[in-house]
């Protein structure tokens, strides 16, 4: 799960961290106030949405009176921002966030991800700040600087002192990144987060006055621990996601849309991937990419099917299901309820195999519908896209 | 022989009451696996298909020399369930659920260094020994005994490979899921160790999909360590990149992680690669061919 930037530095500002003083606004009269409130002469008002790289899309706009923050606000609010990371449909921007200006004397990039090498969280940095840290790896490699963290004994200051010495934030800076680098491995780890990106981590201010601040920061949050995470649950921002993911979810199913005009209905996302293949090798198109998961029950497979067929161009469905912890005749009486209840009017391709595989594939043959059986992966690959090809 | 599990394995069920650790704990008794017992908090003393119910994992072992658990507790309670079979002594416990938090497992992973519990998962569906010792929920009838190792991370796509394996009178030596989560227990290349000190496994099969660079780094080693033919698939060429497809560690988050990328890494170690999910079972047999291996 994703949150907004001004989320994210609410959540770090309650661990101690330092973020620039700003607030949320929901429309131009209130990013004005917001910005009288927050007093000085210069002010940033920054589109929120989900997707990175708003700076160059035109998302982030820095201005020099309150009635300029209104305009900025106008423009914002409301407008669609196609970024690098939203796909070209873009994202509507509900919300802004008003925030002082700072004096950047320097930037860099400090990211905490959970290592799928050493298992472990790590912490990434760089004195590259601002630039994708896939840019910075890709181009100057020994810029970057990892330091990995005992989950048993949590992130040492010397650990810290290390990582701040390597990118350069020496003298009074280096007890602040220490300072920084902890609370941000404590939300992490408190939180559930499976990464946390400070880009940029800044230093602003000048001589004695010279400071730490984070001015963006971007979380991803595992779904996983949801359940014993209130707080973050209630950050969710609905509109961010496509409503027939969220819509999949909530009937325990993981859906992907795609282009095509096969709808696929799979147990397993390994299968449904492979089905995937499977489809495009005898030169189909996938319409989606649905796992139904484990211990699928006939009204998860009834919610499937509808879902799959909102989407207008689905010619045909390949229902494909190795049933291990699945049972095939639930499946099977699923299909018979869906075909009955929303009057499915595209042929269905089904492959049944696996749990009580004899059992499912008769409840199909007696059901007096007609499903169109594959014998095996291949022959339901192939028979789906003849069917579409016509 | 075989790797992880064979027919002197004693089995415990954790979470052994519940409805799906019931039906598979009665396949595993079907096929022969030596199911010894069960644990279920507070149900301590009763008796389950006919087998004893322990409040702690310490006890069943105590009682019935248990060395391998199917734990199929639910996932909040599963990683602490996970370090009280390796308290307990357990040498293999295989964790099937899915929704582990990843950070209870960057813990689990903690706790489990200096001690020599294999854990198999989160998020598979288990090791089998045909025809021995069933630890998971795959369909047990679909496999048959022979000298193929299978490892792979999704549970549907091994079922897939092994029956097509059978459709060809291919058998299997030991079939291990390691998993779709981005933290696991086990992987590629511990299991590749095991099969390449198995005398009973004369050709590994390895299945993964997108995100990560598991496979390739497996294969490389493989390539320097085995000399057992390796024959690969990598499921998700027509993954779209950026998107999580269902399981947790599935994600191209850059080229190398994208699924044709992987298989042509793999392709240039010199291992043999299926370039279409329904085409492995053909691939392994061709390879057999090629290499004089026995088909049994």
């Amino acid at each position: 799960m994703n949150i907004h930037e001004y989320q994210a530095k609410e959540l770090l500002q309650s661990f101690g961290v330092p973020v620039p003083a700003g607030g949320v606004a929901f429309n131009p009269t209130q990013a004005r106030q917001t910005a009288e409130e927050l007093g000085g002469s210069r002010w940033v008002v920054k589109a929120q949405i989900h997707a990175g790289g708003r700076g160059k899309a035109g998302g982030v706009k820095v201005v020099d009176s309150l009635d300029e923050v209104k305009k900025a606000a106008e423009f914002l609010i409301g407008r669609r921002l196609v970024t690098h990371q939203t796909g070209p449909e873009g994202s509507v921007v509900h919300r802004v966030w008003v925030e002082q200006a700072s004096q950047i004397q320097k930037e860099f990039y400090l990211g905490l991800v959970i290592d799928r090498g050493t298992q472990r969280i790590t912490v990434i940095a760089s004195s590259e700040g601002g630039m994708d840290i896939e840019e910075v790896a890709r181009v100057t490699p020994d810029q970057i600087v990892r330091e990995v963290i005992d989950p048993a004994i949590g992130l040492r200051d010397f650990q810290c002192r290390k990582v701040a010495t390597a990118i350069g934030l020496k003298g009074k800076l280096m007890p602040q990144t220490v300072k920084l680098m902890k609370a941000i491995y404590r939300c992490m780890r408190d939180k559930d987060a499976l990464q946390a990106e400070i880009n940029p981590l800044a230093v602003v201010g000048s001589g004695d006055e010279a400071r730490l601040m984070v001015l963006d920061a971007k979380f991803v949050f595992d779904d996983n621990a949801l359940y014993r995470q209130k707080t973050i649950t209630e950050m969710r921002d609905l509109a961010e996601e496509d409503p027939k993911e969220v819509e999949a979810t909530g009937h325990g199913l993981n859906y992907i849309a795609l282009d095509g005009d096969i709808g696929c209905i799979v147990n397993g996302a390994g299968l449904a991937m492979a089905t995937l293949d499977a489809i495009s090798l005898h030169g189909g198109q996938p319409a989606n990419f649905l796992d139904v998961g484990g211990g699928a029950s006939p009204e998860k497979v009834t919610h499937a099917c509808r879902i799959v067929l909102e989407d207008p161009n689905v010619k045909c469905i390949l229902v494909n299901i190795f049933a291990g912890i699945n049972r095939c005749d639930w499946i099977a009486k699923g299909l018979i309820q869906a075909c009955n209840d929303l009057s499915i009017q595209v042929p269905l391709v089904v492959r049944l195999a696996g749990t009580n595989v004899e059992e499912g594939r008769k409840l199909l043959a007696e059901s007096g519908l007609s499903f169109v059986t594959a014998e095996n992966l291949d022959d339901a690959a192939d028979r789906a896209a003849a069917i579409v090809k016509g | 022989m075989s790797v992880f599990v064979n027919q002197h394995s004693k089995v415990i069920f954790q979470g052994f009451t519940g409805e799906h650790a019931t039906f598979h704990a009665r396949d595993a008794i079907r096929i022969g696996t030596q199911v010894v017992g069960g644990v279920t908090p507070g149900k301590g003393g009763t008796t389950h298909l006919g087998l004893p119910v322990f409040d702690t994992v310490a006890e069943a072992v105590a009682a019935t020399g248990a060395d391998v658990s199917a734990v199929f507790v639910p996932p909040p309670f599963n990683a602490d369930a996970l370090m009280e079979a390796i308290d307990a002594g357990i040498k293999v416990a295989v964790t099937i659920a899915d929704g582990i938090p990843v950070h209870d497992m960057v813990r689990l992973q903690r706790y489990r260094i200096g001690r020599d519990t294999v854990i198999i998962g989160p998020n598979t569906p288990g090791v089998i020994t045909p025809g021995e010792c069933k630890v998971g929920i795959m369909p047990s009838h679909i496999y048959r005994k022979g000298n193929i190792g299978i490892v792979s991370r999704s549970g549907t796509l091994n079922y897939e490979a092994t029956e097509q394996l059978t459709a060809l009178g291919l058998g299997v030596s030991t079939s291990v899921g390691i998993g779709g989560d981005p933290v696991n227990g086990t992987d590629f290349v511990t299991v590749l160790r095991a099969f390449a000190a198995d005398p009973e496994t004369e050709v590994v099969v390895m299945i993964g999909e997108i995100g990560g660079p598991q496979e390739v780094a497996a294969a490389r080693w493989a390539k320097e360590n085995i000399d057992k033919p390796l024959i690969c698939f990598v499921a998700g060429v027509a993954a779209p990149p950026g998107r999580r497809m269902g399981h947790a560690g599935a994600i191209v988050s850059n080229e190398a992680d994208t699924a044709a990328a992987k298989m042509d890494a793999i392709e240039k170690l010199g291992h043999d690669v299926a370039r279409n999910p329904a085409h492995i079972g053909a691939t392994v047999l061709n390879a057999m061919r090629e290499r004089g291996i026995a088909i049994q």
